[in-house]
């Protein structure tokens, strides 16, 4: 059962509308149109859809809706630390930019994300910022371009507040393995936000800014969601350009959008996804406006699931899982019945093969692609008498302890004479994971999980126990084999911390039917009684 | 990125190039496919007469003492695209160091390769010119080690589905060193991208890095071990060059490393069916080296066998030291290196349809074996045979010569004799001249229609190559029409009799060979222009006349 909670709801970007002109839910190209309705005050709203609106009806400027998250950064960074460097006064100079552009009447000023402050996870290159990947060996280093996900979203718009912390490369997932600094998780600062992507979780989970993008190899979005309480999407393999995120393991990377609601996650995913000429792997798979299939919490029919046939994987809810996690996911799959969807339980034979296999496809594609960092041109380089030494101290300053570890998993597996045993072996493994999830998802539109085995932990409770945190991967990794879309939304919580801790839904579909999952996340999320996902942390305030 | 790159090499790097250390990872091969091969020996008597091949065999067998060769090569062939094999960087060689990089070809943080798709046309070009199987479905490997020139810290290259495979290439030795046709195995032609340049400082204390050519296309072609004579494989290493040349994939040029031979040498008694220790041999810039190179490292090898030092014989690489004209170790091998390789996550299998296979096949010029048959067929002897098709403007000049009727034999003559010397001289090529093939046809027609002799048909020649025009035009100007007239010529040869009394008596005293003064005396009242058979049999006449 839920802790009861009652931490009243945050209205952080609606706070200066009266409720009647507030609108939620409904398509970014309906809004100048659209006549207001009135909705209950409830689930998660969509933040860039009232900041567009307050920009457009001139109700609140740029510089205020950015002093607004940047003044709530700072109040909270202390203890959170999100981000590896922040870029206050550039977000605040652009933010001027777009008020003046709007002043004076120009036509395109307000982009689809226009002043949406967003944070960017920083293995992920920007060319105004440091990039470090989270590791010493890039400290300093400042790309000479822009991630073409970064590029995109700042096409429309959108204004770079700043890096988000990470373990080391994306390896690991706690954000413990950062260079720099701990992340902690908004709903209790002893817990870890998650990882990899943990500080761009934590960033969202805070409300420090309104989106961000994260990258996702075998769980780094989903799993972090989930401990924060935010909504995480995994899109499919290929649907965004891996163009500028720092390859840790590139069969498996996806770059992947955190928000508050489904609503701005799936608008993110519209304006980063499609084909990049820089990335072969990019697909050309047309992109939908998924936020604009999204239907209204007041048009929704009763059952507005009716005919959606969901899937829950056995495997997930069985030993090693937490009780809580368990009746929360069992919650939500009730939740959905009642939406309409048909639940029954599958089996996925191949699922716990899943989890060595990523790790030794992962470790050996990461082996070749962390061999750049030898400090010969870029990032930092020791000095030394002869070649093997130069790369040899420049390495082993530079790099932290998980990475070097799987570098060595890698190179390992990769050697001759072991490359059958377990590289090619982890290969066809993959391949039985994709097709037991081919079939699955032949007979069900949905396949449901936890996103993790647990909601999250403490602080150094695993940092010397890598098994166990690589375990904690069990629910997501199968995913990055396969190259399927997942969105994890918040679905409940679990006893810890002052207010509970939030616990997410896995929800994994067909190769690019991204639409139908935040379409099916959005309803469940609208329709989702009882919760909020505002952490303690803002209430207090 | 000057910043960044300026960054890299501010700091002196502290290794120095002659402390070995430089070279134990430096371009390291793909030495197991030039082993696999079992195919002892591919040498097919074709076109060449039994007797040249056996002759030149036995004197090879004299020469190496009861001891065979086998040699292998591989060949890095840059390929002239206009951009590099995975990014949009021109390659201009020669050109400012670290001019032509981008963040893709630097191997900075996030950038990925795109394939060049240029890269594939030009290797299934070359595949098909080797008679190869093309690969309808082939990818991308990454090869990895550690090396300053290696931006990414791995090689994208394609290592088990290599794009063509199980080819071979037909040549003919040439005429002085002894003829014959060949037919050489290709295992194997792959793509991949080439690794950057160190420049090592004068002191040696650092060096630096110029990533120029990095990423710049380069095809692999891996020979079978055929070869059993360093000519023979000067002959493959050249024939690829032109091959590569008629294509037009790559300027083929050795100077500035457009064209790269590593040839791996061994020896074994005659009739031994196994292969002795191999030695690998760089740096041969001219097939010519290559050729002496390898005669040098069979007989070293002998040499070695003979005094019973055959374990003396290492798997090693040696350099080829052109002063010296010998081969020096340059590191010896500690095992076998460890590329691990696997397949490049980045990039897409390459996925070829017939179309394409047929589209490229169609578009395929004639190539140098074909040319030297089609010669050969025409008449020609195997020297002119090859001077005319090892180069291929020259070839097309040939051949556009007779499309405009000349006769083979007559434009071969003039295309191996005086232009060939004007061109030499002048260290022109054919095309540079002003000379076309019409007119060259034109100058052989008019001598063979009487219209100007051959004599003055040199002097026309001359001018046509240096200043251009048309036969008729220079002819016409420098009045240079033969005089076929017998009267006019009778004309001239009376009044040369006439004004040299002195050697009528002398001849006529039997001092025959007079004829000459008295034919050259004519030729020059003639300024040239007599028709030298009119001109003798008149003169004949006159001075036998009583």
């Amino acid at each position: 059962m839920p802790p009861p909670l009652q931490a009243h709801r945050l209205l952080i970007s609606h706070r200066r509308l009266p409720t009647p002109a507030r609108r939620r839910f409904t398509a970014v190209s309906s809004v100048q149109s659209a006549p207001a309705t009135t909705l209950a005050p409830g689930p998660a709203t969509s933040s860039i859809l009232s900041i567009r609106e307050s920009l457009l009806s001139g109700e609140r400027t740029a510089v205020d809706i950015t002093s607004e998250y940047l003044s709530r950064l700072r109040r909270t960074e202390p203890s959170v630390r999100s981000f590896i460097h922040v870029a206050d006064a550039a977000a605040e100079r652009e933010a001027e930019e777009l008020d003046r552009r709007i002043a004076s009447g120009e036509k395109d000023a307000v982009g689809p994300l226009a002043g949406v402050l967003v944070g960017v996870k920083d293995n992920l290159c920007t060319a105004n910022m440091p990039s470090t990947g989270g590791s010493r060996i890039l400290d300093g280093y400042r790309p000479a371009y822009d991630a073409t996900a970064v590029r995109r979203l700042r096409e429309a718009g959108a204004i770079v507040v700043g890096k988000t912390n990470l373990d080391e490369f994306g390896m690991g997932s706690t954000t413990e393995g950062s260079a720099f600094q701990v992340t902690t998780n908004p709903w209790d600062d002893s817990r870890v936000p998650g990882g990899s992507s943990g500080g761009s979780a934590s960033a969202v989970s805070a409300r420090q800014c309104v989106v961000s993008l994260g990258s996702d190899t075998g769980g780094s979005v989903r799993q972090p969601a989930s401990f924060c309480g935010v909504v995480g999407l995994k899109p499919t393999y290929g649907r965004v350009s891996r163009f500028g995120l720092m390859a840790y393991a590139s069969s498996l990377d996806v770059v992947g959008c955190f928000g508050s609601s489904v609503f701005d996650t799936a608008t993110i995913l519209s304006v980063v996804a499609g084909h990049d000429k820089m990335d072969s792997t990019s697909s050309s798979q047309d992109v939908p406006d998924y936020a604009s299939e999204l239907v209204s919490l007041d048009s929704l029919e009763s059952k507005p699931l009716n005919g959606v046939r969901i899937g829950i994987i056995q495997e997930t809810l069985g030993e090693g899982v937490d009780t809580g996690v368990v009746s929360s996911i069992k919650g939500a799959a009730s939740h959905l019945e009642r939406l309409g969807s048909v639940v029954e339980e599958v089996s996925l034979p191949s699922f716990s093969l899943g989890l060595p296999a990523y790790y030794i496809l992962a470790s050996s594609e990461a082996s070749s692609n962390l061999s750049r960092y030898d400090g010969i041109r870029y990032g930092r380089q020791v000095s030394a008498d002869d070649l093997n030494e130069v790369y040899g101290e420049s390495r082993a300053n530079g790099l932290g302890h998980e990475v070097k570890m799987r570098i060595l998993m890698g190179t390992y597996a990769l050697s001759a004479g072991y490359y059958d045993a377990y590289y090619k072996r982890a290969q066809q493994v993959r391949t039985l994971v994709k097709e037991s999830f081919k079939d699955a998802l032949e007979r069900y539109d949905i396949l449901i999980s936890p996103a993790a085995p647990s909601a999250a932990y403490k602080i150094g409770e695993k940092i010397n126990d890598p098994l166990a945190m690589y375990a904690g991967d069990i629910m997501t990794v199968n995913v990055n084999l396969a190259g399927l879309p997942a969105l994890v939304v918040p679905c409940g919580f679990v006893e810890g911390g002052a207010a509970g801790l939030p616990v997410g839904l896995q929800m994994i579909g067909s190769p690019f039917s991204e639409g139908n999952l935040l379409r099916v996340g959005h309803i469940f999320e609208q329709t989702l009684q009882n919760f909020s996902f505002v952490p303690p942390l803002l209430a207090e305030h | 990125m000057a910043l960044t790159l300026l960054r890299g090499m501010r700091t002196p790097i502290s290794f120095r190039s002659n402390s070995g250390l430089l070279f134990t990872v430096l371009r390291p091969r793909l030495s197991r496919f030039t082993t696999r091969a079992e195919s002892a020996q591919a040498t097919e008597p074709k076109a060449a007469p039994k007797s040249i091949q056996l002759a030149t065999k036995e004197a090879a067998e004299q020469k190496t003492q009861g001891f065979e060769a086998v040699i292998g090569i591989e060949t890095h062939v840059q390929l002239s695209t206009v951009t590099k094999a995975f990014c949009s960087c021109p390659y201009n060689y020669g050109s400012q160091p670290n001019s032509t990089i981008c963040p893709t070809c630097m191997g900075h943080p996030g950038a990925l390769p795109v394939l060049n798709e240029k890269v594939v046309e030009c290797a299934v070009k070359l595949g098909l010119a080797l008679n190869c199987e093309i690969s309808m479905i082939s990818k991308f490997d990454r090869k990895q080690y550690f090396y300053p020139d290696l931006p990414k810290g791995y090689q994208i290259s394609q290592f088990d589905i290599p794009i063509a495979k199980k080819g071979y290439v037909n040549l003919d030795l040439p005429v002085e060193f002894g003829g014959g046709h060949r037919k050489f195995g290709i295992t194997r032609v792959h793509m991949e991208e080439d690794a950057g340049k160190l420049l090592h400082s004068e002191s040696g204390s650092y060096s630096q890095v110029d990533l120029n050519r990095a990423g710049v296309p380069l095809l692999e072609i891996v020979s079978e071990p055929d070869m059993r004579t360093g000519i023979e494989a000067a002959e493959y290493g050249a024939e690829l060059q032109r091959i590569v040349r008629y294509l037009g994939v790559s300027n083929g040029n050795m100077q500035e490393g457009s064209l790269r031979c590593d040839v791996n040498v061994s020896v074994r008694p005659v009739g031994q069916s196994e292969f002795g220790t191999k030695v690998e041999i760089k740096n041969m810039n001219s097939f010519s080296e290559i050729n002496r190179a390898i005669d040098y490292e069979i007989s070293r090898q002998i040499m070695l066998h003979k005094e019973g030092q055959a374990d003396q014989i290492v798997q090693e690489t040696r350099l080829w030291d052109e002063s010296s004209q010998k081969t020096f170790t340059m590191r010896k091998k500690e095992g076998l290196a460890d590329y691990r390789y696997f397949p490049e996550p980045d990039l897409p299998e390459v996925v070829l349809s017939t179309d394409y296979i047929d589209e490229i096949s169609k578009s395929m010029p004639e190539l140098p074996e074909a040319k030297r048959r089609r010669y050969e067929n025409m008449g020609l002897s195997m020297q002119d045979v090859l001077f005319l098709a090892n180069d291929d403007n020259v070839a097309h000049f040939f051949d556009s010569t007779l499309e405009h009727g000349a006769d083979a034999k007559l434009a071969c003559n003039w295309i191996m004799g005086d232009i060939a010397a004007y061109l030499k001289n002048e260290k022109l090529s054919i095309n540079e001249t002003k000379l076309t093939p019409l007119e060259l046809s034109e100058l052989i027609e008019s001598i063979k229609n009487g219209t100007i002799s051959g004599k003055i048909g040199k002097e026309i020649l001359v001018e046509l190559i240096a200043k251009g025009g048309t036969v008729k035009g220079v002819i016409e100007e420098k009045d240079l029409v033969q005089i076929a007239d017998p009267a006019a010529i009778e004309a001239m040869v009376d009044k040369v009799i006439a004004d040299n009394p002195k050697q009528l008596e002398q001849y006529r005293a039997g001092k025959t060979k007079l004829q000459g003064f008295f034919a050259g005396q004519v030729m020059k009242a003639s300024k040239g222009k007599a028709n030298p058979v009119l001109l003798n049999k008149i003169l004949g006449e006159k001075l036998n006349a009583n």
